[in-house]
């Protein structure tokens, strides 16, 4: 019983940084603008993070750079999507192979390096709940953290003035930019908010999940958490949702391994992606629903003046 | 204010398509510079070791074409993909399955004992190994390709997502095979198959190189690849379709087989481009047969302007970068790594510049305007 527990406490640490750069990448989305340099984005954070924390002792602080790092990147994203037009899934895809070598080479000097262990916090009185109290209350303050953006995330989109001209820059830019809001520095801000919630999530895997960097460290986290956006039909609470229930696939994978159940360790290594190609499947199959949820400009550019 | 503003062209400047690559090109190799002489190492030499040193033996030029030679195949089945509008971006996995049926076959028939038997026709049959082996390889390409093709085609799921999860699939599968069943028993624990049979590798081409028949054949499918976009009525469907998809629905284009004709057209370049590296330079497969070429591929195709000839100037421009970041690992004790940044900054300012292509800068007059 108590390692059920403890499993699915794992999947929620597992799924943390995947819901904080899904929500990210969420709000960009909403805005319009589709990021497919979320793995560059998150890759440069890690290493940024982990060198941070490595030389500060900090995680504080180490967050706060790989939000930076991420926020950075993002805005570069952002003036050429924006500003200049440039193809959107093109420019992400630089993003993205632009992050992996760059990371891989200012990180050279940190590979093999090592942090502690990051200790869990317990939430007094709660975390001695039984069952319950081992999974959700004994975590890494983070994962209380995605649950806070989350929510912060639902007010924001749903409750306030600023969010419905977020969301009215995503449906439709058109009208928007006829009703007098600056679209372009909207988006940017979703691109960059997005980038520095990206960033966090990167710096939560070198920093806190691993904790160390190796080249590649952040393993498809990023395009599975663009996948999450569709799997959601972008709302806040079920890309969480997705994330854990990634983090459950990833944590199950291991722990049959460890169970010693006879599949090589390579083919079950392959769960988390295929699971994400078959909840894809799922979700999309149903074209006209999606595309019904799915912010209407997203991925469009726009151009003021025409 | 920037006393430069952009103004939209009434044409795309055709002149600016072909100069932009060039322009990206210059810009990377001056941040190139800075970033050499930020590493306290002299810029000069640094760059040198990109695009002089490799072209100084004929060995270093025959690595240059040998591995320019998967970048460019597989930057030709990108290139129609991306011209239909379609966004493969998994080659890299349809590259692996590739490289992983071309071994199975290679093992396979190796293992049958009809080398070097004194049967009659076995002669014959030697000639056809090599052949059977790149054939396995287009088999595994296509039918990785059709996995995304089919999700996409069936069930409306996204094909960059697909694609890429499927690259990650791959290379798990890969590790699988020769980290287990297919392992040298007597590789000393090394995660590789055992060396193929020589009658399944490609014959050399030049001796002191490790150039091989299929760089030949890559320039067939460069010149296969001209014909079949600009002079075939095929060919343009597919890409009305990616530049007009309401124009090609109306003149009756089929949007379904553009798709599936893109994405396996693409799947079997990867597909044949990783039988190549697995029977030809390596001889065997290893968890490391490609190193990317997948990805690289991509910038070789946008670099190229997706057209089979700048492809073909784009995939030995970015292996002079993989074969200069070796040189200046082994030579200057530089990271490796330093070619993935060079590769990613020259796709990010290729994108840049391209916005000239549709605008033109103008100096800002006063403020009247």
């Amino acid at each position: 019983m108590n390692e059920l527990a403890l499993l699915l406490a794992a999947a929620i640490a597992s799924g943390t940084p995947v819901a904080l750069a899904g929500l990210g990448l969420l709000l960009n989305e909403r805005a319009g603008v589709l990021n497919l340099g979320a793995e560059g984005l998150m890759l440069m954070a890690a290493v940024t993070g982990f060198a941070v924390a490595f030389n500060t002792g900090s995680d504080g602080w180490a967050f706060a750079a790989g939000a930076a790092a991420g926020a950075l990147a993002a805005a570069v994203f952002g003036w050429l999507v924006i500003w200049l037009n440039t193809n959107q899934y093109a420019t992400g895809l630089a993003l993205s192979l632009f992050g992996a070598g760059f990371s891989a080479f200012v990180g050279v000097g940190l590979v093999g390096k090592k942090l502690e262990d990051r200790g869990l916090s317990e939430v007094p009185g709660l975390a001695e709940i039984p069952f319950v109290g081992p999974m959700l209350f004994q975590q890494h303050p983070m994962a209380y953290m995605a649950l806070v953006v989350m929510g912060g995330m639902v007010w924001f989109l749903y409750r306030t003035r600023a969010g419905l001209v977020l969301r009215s820059v995503g449906e439709s830019p058109e009208s928007a930019h006829a009703l007098g809001y600056p679209v372009r520095l909207i988006r940017l801000a979703a691109v960059v908010a997005g980038g520095a919630l990206c960033g966090v999530a990167g710096a939560f895997l070198s920093v806190v999940y691993a904790p160390m960097w190796v080249e590649g460290l952040v393993a498809g986290r990023g395009w599975i958490a663009l996948a999450l956006t569709t799997f959601a039909t972008w709302r806040p609470a079920r890309v969480l949702l997705g994330a854990y229930l990634f983090g459950g696939v990833t944590m199950l994978q291991f722990h049959l391994q460890g169970e010693g159940v006879q599949v090589a360790s390579q083919l079950l290594a392959m769960l988390p992606y295929l699971s994400t190609i078959l909840v894809l499947v799922l979700i999309s199959r149903n074209a006209i629903w999606l595309r019904v949820n799915m912010p209407a400009s997203l991925g469009r550019p726009f151009h003021p003046g025409h | 204010m920037m006393p430069l503003r952009l103004e939209r062209r009434l044409e795309p400047s055709h002149f600016m398509t072909w100069a932009s690559p060039l322009l990206a090109l210059l810009l990377t190799t001056v941040l190139a510079g800075l970033l050499f002489a930020l590493l306290g190492k002299d810029p000069v030499r640094g760059l040198s070791m990109f695009f002089v040193e490799p072209l100084t033996n004929t060995r270093l030029v025959g690595e240059v074409l040998l591995k320019a030679t998967p970048l460019v195949l597989c930057g030709l089945g990108l290139a129609v993909c991306y011209r239909s509008n379609v966004w493969n971006i998994g080659a890299e996995g349809q590259f692996l399955l590739g490289a992983i049926c071309a071994s199975g076959a290679a093992l396979w028939l190796g293992g049958l004992g009809l080398v070097g038997t004194g049967l009659d026709g076995a002669a014959t049959m030697r000639r056809l190994y090599a052949p059977l082996v790149l054939l396995a390889g287009v088999f595994g390409g296509v039918v990785w390709a059709a996995f995304t093709a089919v999700l996409k085609d069936r069930f409306n799921a996204n094909e960059i997502l697909v694609s890429l999860m499927l690259v990650y699939v791959a290379q798990q599968l890969l590790n699988y095979l020769v980290f287990g069943p297919w392992k040298d028993p007597q590789g000393f624990n090394f995660p590789q198959t055992p060396s193929f049979d020589p009658a399944m590798l490609l014959p050399a081409v030049a001796a002191g190189t490790r150039l091989h028949w299929g760089s030949v054949l890559t320039l067939v499918a460069v010149a296969a690849f001209w014909v079949f976009l600009f002079r075939a009525w095929q060919g343009y469907q597919l890409q009305v379709g990616g530049l007009a998809p309401a124009a090609a629905r109306y003149a009756g284009f089929s949007e379904r087989r553009a798709l599936w004709a893109s994405l396996l057209l693409s799947g079997a370049m990867a597909g044949l481009a990783g039988a190549m590296e697995a029977a030809g330079p390596l001889q065997r497969l290893t968890p490391h047969v490609s190193t990317g070429y997948g990805f690289t591929a991509i910038i070789v195709a946008f670099i190229g302007r997706l057209h089979p000839l700048g492809i073909l100037v784009g995939g030995v421009l970015l292996s002079m970068v993989l074969i200069g970041g070796e040189l200046a690992q082994s030579r200057m004790g530089l990271p490796n790594a330093l070619t993935g940044v060079f590769q990613g900054l020259l796709l990010f300012l290729l994108l840049a510049c391209d916005t000239l292509v549709t605008h033109r800068l103008r100096w800002r007059e006063g403020l009247t305007k």
